[in-house]
């Protein structure tokens, strides 16, 4: 293999990692606040959407990103109202509103699906999201803030005991994790393709929340995660390049066995998954009254 | 001296429960009031709309004579009310630097909090390590983590509720040292108890509450345990004594070596366990909580196949690989701590409850189906043999009081005639009338040849009715020590670690 084979992998890898590295960062962020979003799939691609159609529409990127990510506000709102102030169960929830977002998204993109843009640079968006990880894993270990973060996934009845308020945290870290969503839709549909395709994301909402767990709620270790799963998407169109003979079908479900595989794995250690895995996730708070 | 603290006319309703009901009076400044109570007297209801815990229904709370309006627990905290909590409030995985700052108003810096914390240690004897996480401390340290917390805000008025429960003879005097040395420095403390020796040797005034209302507000030094306990309910209760001099002689449940090896940093390690019970015996295992109670238990249940090493035996029968309900059919019956999800399941009926408990005895069945008739007769008796106030055995577990509850259950089990009991915190939050009932079935029962273990914090229990009692720390189990030879210092002692 030659030096610019490698490195022309390399690049492929970096290229097409990013948007896990962003949906999963906001994902742990909303995690270890104790609350579940399973709706990151939703919300990539209306981010996805919402960029793209305003890029179309105005020729600007600032606006066009500017609209994606209040739409990730948006959504992850109505989400953090319904599992924080009506307490719905935080899983259906989050499958409901990938559900929406996955219709929402084909609806408003149906007249725009195979429009020519001119595509951002990615590399803006990659050495940003490697910024994110280390600000969030500054954030989190370093700030008191960050530790307030932890403090209310880890134990919500303790933390609004000593003062904090748990709801009100609840609602930024699940909007921190829309926006990243959005940021990796936005990524995908203006950067990566660039274009327009109904449920373009590919599953990969879904691959960055298997990143969180197996990241065990650590944001490094989410980065090596991330490129991990990324070096294994690229190497099926390597592996079908250089002509091993298998059914294409079997290549492009590599990247999800690769994440079931892996998840069993980590899975298999309770223990481990136990001391790492924020106390309170999943469970709803509810105030004394 | 005047007031800093005035309720004024609170009243607080739960479905079905009037826990405060018009309480009113008044703490003074730099003093040690106790609230005085039974559990369910609403003391804790109280003290957590004090802390904004908890909105009251009506009613004011004045500090230092203004009107102060407390509906969080962060309002509070600027009003200079700091509460250690009965459950503590700290975070596991954190360790003891990470929850001290969550504790503070103010953003501080890591080595001004060492600092700071250092101060307020070495002035009241604290010892604490700040790397340490929660999760490998002793329940005591726990506590000491908790109350270094409130004193890093510079609180003027500071609750502790129930702080004794876990603590050793040993910390409970030096916790009392520490309570009136703050005070002497201007603090307020409002403490709450059940335990009347404890409110005399250390409080200026005590607040008595029953069912809700405040009986009165007293001076403490005129009182003596007996004026106050007559006080708190109302009646007086009558102890139960074991009868001591019985030789027993057949051998009838025995632990050898129990030993586990878990990784799990929230579970004690049993270590090398050794337990002999002869028929008709009342074996007591005391210690503070989070010794390894919780683990020997399960062992002793294998609802969730916990592993370890070593051999159970009863009655000459090794029953390290039997099931639950195959160690029930052995005749073996058990009363688990958790009353509600565990003993009980609140949303079902009390016949039904039964059935879950017994349902390894054919007569409960017809076929595959449930014999109602049965089941129902069976509550029934339960109902009525134990004093079990309720309308009727269709009631929801859920619905019943803690009491109440717990003489059901503890019926339940004692009627299927088992051989060997095992009680774990078996008037653990009950009210007093209750409590005696079950402690004198639990006598009646030893005299009846049955042979029963319980294991409990609460050391004037064991001592009323146990034959032996041996203590667990820290997954140890000590040398067992006839109760007509104990003295609360050699059992302090002990639940500090000091057995071979």
């Amino acid at each position: 293999m030659s030096i610019e084979l490698i490195i022309g992998i390399l690049n492929i890898v970096l290229i097409s990692t990013t948007p896990l590295v962003f949906a999963g960062i906001g994902e742990l962020v909303t995690e270890k606040s104790g609350v579940l979003n399973l709706g990151l799939e939703g919300l990539m691609l209306v981010g996805a959407v919402t960029g793209f159609i305003t890029l179309v529409i105005t020729g600007n990127y600032f606006y066009s990103l500017f609209l994606s990510i209040i739409s990730g506000v948006i959504l992850s709102g109505i989400f953090a109202f319904l599992v924080l102030n009506l307490m719905t169960n935080q899983i259906a929830t989050g499958l409901a509103l990938t559900i929406f977002g996955i219709g929402l998204s084909a609806m408003l993109g149906k007249k725009f699906g195979g429009t020519p843009i001119d595509g951002l640079n990615p590399y803006y968006f990659i050495v940003i999201s490697f910024l994110l990880v280390f600000f969030v894993a500054y954030f989190l270990s370093k700030t008191k803030t960050g530790l307030i973060v932890r403090a209310v996934g880890e134990n919500h009845n303790s933390a609004y005991a000593l003062g904090y308020n748990v709801i009100k945290t609840r609602y930024l870290t699940i909007i921190f994790g829309g926006v990243m969503s959005s940021l990796a839709g936005y990524y995908i549909s203006i950067c990566y393709a660039p274009m327009w395709q109904e449920g373009m994301t590919a599953g990969r909402g879904w691959i960055a929340l298997a990143l969180v767990v197996f990241a065990t709620w650590k944001p490094w270790r989410l980065l090596v995660g991330a490129y991990i799963f990324g070096g294994v998407a690229i190497m099926q169109m390597n592996l079908q390049a250089i002509g091993v003979k298998l059914p294409g079908q079997f290549f492009n479900m590599m990247p999800y066995l690769a994440t079931i595989i892996v998840l069993v794995f980590i899975s298999s250690n309770k223990l481990r998954l136990k001391l790492s895995a924020p106390s309170s996730l999943n469970i709803p708070f509810a105030k004394n009254q | 001296m005047q007031s800093i603290v005035e309720f004024k006319n609170i009243f607080k309703s739960y479905p079905g429960v009037l826990a405060n009901d018009d309480v009113s009076f008044n703490i003074k400044e730099q003093s040690i009031h106790a609230i005085l109570g039974e559990n369910g007297a609403g003391k804790s209801t109280l003290v957590k709309i004090l802390y904004g815990h908890v909105k009251p229904d009506s009613g004011k709370i004045l500090i230092n004579s203004d009107l102060a309006i407390i509906n969080s627990p962060s309002t509070a905290k600027n009003l200079g009310i700091n509460m250690v909590f009965q459950h503590f409030s700290l975070f596991e995985s954190l360790t003891v630097a990470e929850n001290l700052i969550l504790g503070m108003n103010e953003s501080i810096s890591l080595t001004k909090l060492k600092d700071k914390s250092k101060t307020i240690c070495d002035k009241y004897g604290f010892n604490l390590n700040l790397n340490s996480p929660i999760s490998s401390l002793s329940v005591g340290q726990r506590q000491s983590v908790e109350i270094v917390r409130s004193l890093l805000n510079n609180p003027k008025i500071l609750i502790m509720d129930e702080p004794t429960s876990v603590l050793t003879p040993d910390e409970i005097s030096k916790l009392f040292k520490i309570i009136k040395n703050l005070v002497k420095d201007g603090l307020t403390v409002i403490f709450i108890s059940h335990k009347l020796e404890e409110i005399i040797n250390l409080s200026d005034y005590v607040t008595i509450m029953r069912n809700g209302k405040v009986v009165s507000t007293i001076l403490t030094q005129n009182e003596d345990p007996e004026t106050l306990g007559y006080k708190m309910l109302g009646y007086k209760v009558s102890k139960a004594k074991q009868v001591t001099d019985i030789n027993f002689s057949q051998e009838i449940f025995n632990i050898k070596n129990l030993s586990t090896q878990s990784k799990d940093p929230f579970t004690i390690n049993l270590n090398k366990i050794n337990l002999n019970l002869k028929k008709g015996q009342i074996f007591g295992i005391a210690g503070v909580a989070g010794n390894g109670q919780k683990e020997l238990m399960e062992i002793l249940l294998n609802e969730n196949d916990y592993q370890f090493s070593g051999d159970i035996f009863f009655k000459d029968l090794n029953i390290n690989n039997l099931s639950t309900f195959q160690r029930k059919s052995l005749s073996i019956s058990y009363v688990t701590e958790e009353r509600l999800g565990h003993s009980a399941v609140p949303e079902m009926s009390l016949s039904e409850n039964i059935f879950l408990s017994m349902n390894h005895k054919s007569e409960f069945k017809k076929g595959d189906f449930i014999n109602f008739e049965k089941i129902n007769s069976y509550a029934s008796d339960v109902i009525k043999n134990f004093n079990v106030d309720t309308p009727s055995y269709n009631v929801k577990a859920g619905k019943l009081s803690g009491g109440n509850l717990q003489k059901f259950i503890i019926g339940r089990e004692i009627m299927s005639n088992p051989e060997l009991l095992i009680l774990s915190q078996p008037t653990w939050g009950i009210d007093a009338g209750s409590e005696a009932f079950i402690k004198k079935k639990i006598l009646e029962l030893s005299q009846n040849g049955v042979s029963i273990i319980i294991i409990s914090h609460d050391l004037d229990e064991l001592l009323e009715v146990c034959h032996q009692i041996s203590v667990l720390y820290e997954g140890s189990l000590s040398n067992p020590l006839n109760v007509e030879d104990i003295n609360i210092a050699k059992l302090g002692k002990y639940m500090g670690g000091l057995f071979d």
